[in-house]
């Protein structure tokens, strides 16, 4: 302490600066106005941090430090140009790294310092290791599901959530143990393996049409980890960034839970799918019509308003730049045309907005659910790419429906509806959709991306000059 | 050690409180590059790493530090400059439209 406690005291003040400068990146955030200034003041503050760290007087080597740095980089870099269509699973799988980092450093503090570690420590500790494997093996296996690397299906067995419950006691057992015995060090790996494994079993029954709240939740464990290693080390800049960061991912897990009808019990141990595909069973022939492009481009272009509703097909199918061309060629006539956005559109939080805004659609465009749904019974048509279960009217009608309760986009009040699907086959949680059966109704069979290319052909064709 | 972990509480408290409030304020539009920077913000965990290589107290800890670093870093490198990259597409219609 009685050395340079100067240098100490200008490293705090440097990580107050940094903690400032987080909490104003966040505050920017809120516009995109302002938006990227948040970045430039969440890269500064990191700048300050890591360079006010470097100066901290027990370090003794840097040889190590620099190739570590240097190696980030370069495998950061990579990871900070992927294509936007494959966000979702780069999103994941930093997740897993963030959770890496904490879970080794709390691996290394705790065997440094056993067996003399004080019961608060040792607390925390366990948290930090235990909140860190879950996360780093459960976001190794969404991105895995994500990428399709894994079965994207739920896989579910009888006693699975008592299966997953009791495992995660005997982590707690453990973690107590070591709190009141931190001497016993052949405990740990035990505590660490439990929580690597719980993370991997605890993706198992979660389907892709429930990974932004997954996702979401995992976030929020690896700031919460974060936190407790800003504990274990007595860092509050740690304990402020985890902080901000696991609040952030619990308030999307709510909005995303919130935007399908669920709990957050029921996504974790709800296994989605399961439910859903008994549920498809017993539906009588009904007729739906369908029609070519260029009656649909024809109905279009005598449209005054029409909003799209994209979804995770639009993204399958990189139909994105042609909706962007139908866009146009609509604008250009005088047609008003607007993007409607569920919540759970996507893989993951606001999804679609990004691959929207790639395909140069301007944001204001893009509006979230409540703000639009009160415009369908105004809009002449409502073109929907690539989403199904967000839109189906059972949702609001069908006690029986598995999703019922949860809000949808009222697609079926606009005058005229158009689904490009590529057949009649349920969507991904294997619901049947009685929007593709209303009078009102036209399905136009293809790919997203080619119907769509053929749609804007049609109409440039028809005289838009 | 008591004190510090009050005062870490209350770090942690208010510091929750903030973000709660800022983050409530975001629009679903941003929500993936709020994803993606609260990412990077929360790798800020590479400074307790940094230190733990640097001190070089046992080989066990250096080499579990230098991953910690390596995994850190390319969140921090990855997350701020993909957040950009999202950020910088989004653009307003106000000055072209009729």
């Amino acid at each position: 302490m009685n050395t340079l406690p100067v240098t100490q005291n200008v490293i705090e003040v440097i990580y107050l600066i940094a903690s400032v400068l987080f909490i104003l990146s966040l505050k920017w955030m809120s516009s995109p106005t302002t938006a990227r200034h948040g970045v430039w003041a969440g890269e500064l503050g990191m700048v300050l941090a890591i360079g006010g760290t470097l100066l901290h007087r027990g370090i003794v080597d840097y040889k190590w430090i620099a190739i570590a740095l240097v190696l980030g980089t370069v495998i950061g870099i990579p990871l900070g140009m992927v294509q936007m269509t494959a966000v979702p699973q780069r999103t994941a799988l930093s997740h897993a790294f963030g959770a890496f980092c904490v879970t080794l450093v709390g691996t290394a503090e705790f065997y440094l310092r056993t067996p003399n570690v004080p019961r608060f420590m040792m607390s925390v500790l366990s948290i930090e290791v235990i909140l860190g494997s879950l996360t780093f093996t459960g976001s190794l296996m969404a991105a895995g599901k994500l990428q399709e690397l894994l079965p994207q299906r739920p896989l579910t067995y009888k006693g699975q959530n008592f299966a997953n419950l009791a495992l995660l006691a005997v982590g707690v057992a453990i973690a107590v143990y070591l709190v009141l015995h931190p001497e016993a060090k052949n405990f740990f790996p035990a505590m660490l393996g439990i929580g690597l494994l719980a993370g991997v079993l605890m993706i198992i029954p979660i389907g892709g049409a429930d990974m932004p709240t997954v996702i979401s939740l995992l976030n929020s464990y690896a700031g919460l980890s974060a936190a407790a290693m800003g504990f274990v080390l007595d860092s509050k800049l740690l304990i402020i960034a985890g902080a901000l960061d696991g609040s952030s991912g619990f308030i999307l897990s709510v909005i995303m839970s919130k935007a399908m009808n669920r709990s957050f019990a029921n996504v974790v141990f709800g296994a989605f799918g399961q439910v859903q595909a008994a549920a498809a069973a017993g539906t009588e022939a009904k007729t739906a019509r369908s029609a070519t492009a260029e009656e649909a481009a024809a109905i279009l272009s005598a449209a005054n308003k029409v909003i799209i509703v994209p979804g995770y097909g639009m993204a399958v199918a990189q139909a994105q730049h042609k909706v962007r061309e139908l866009y146009d060629a609509l604008t250009k006539r005088g047609v008003d045309v607007r993007f409607a956005i569920h919540p759970v559109a996507g893989r993951m939080p606001g999804h679609m907005n990004v691959l929207l805004a790639e395909a140069d659609i301007p944001y204001d465009r893009l509006l979230d659910m409540e703000e639009i749904n009160s415009d369908f019974p105004q809009t002449d048509v409502a073109l929907v790419i690539g989403a199904n279960d967000v839109t189906n009217p059972a949702a609001r009608s069908d006690a029986s429906s598995p999703i019922y309760g949860m809000p949808i986009l009222d697609v079926d009040k606009a005058r005229t509806v158009m689904v490009i699907k590529r057949g009649m086959s349920p969507g991904f949680a294997g619901i049947d959709n009685p929007l593709y059966y209303l009078d009102r109704t036209l399905m136009l069979f293809g790919d997203a991306k080619n119907f769509v290319g053929s749609i804007v052909r049609e109409l440039g064709g028809g005289g838009g000059h | 050690m008591g004190s510090k972990l009050i005062d870490g509480l209350f770090i942690f408290m208010l510091a929750g409180f903030i973000g709660f409030e800022v983050i409530r304020r975001i629009s679903p539009l941003l929500h993936t590059p709020l994803m993606s920077l609260t990412n990077a913000l929360d790798a800020i965990a590479v400074v307790g790493a940094i230190v733990l290589v640097g001190e070089h107290k046992s080989t066990l800890s250096t080499i579990l530090g230098t991953l910690a670093v390596v995994a850190a870093t390319s969140n921090v490198v990855g997350g701020f400059l993909i957040t950009d990259r999202m950020l910088k597409m989004f653009k307003s219609s106000r000055p072209a439209k009729p």
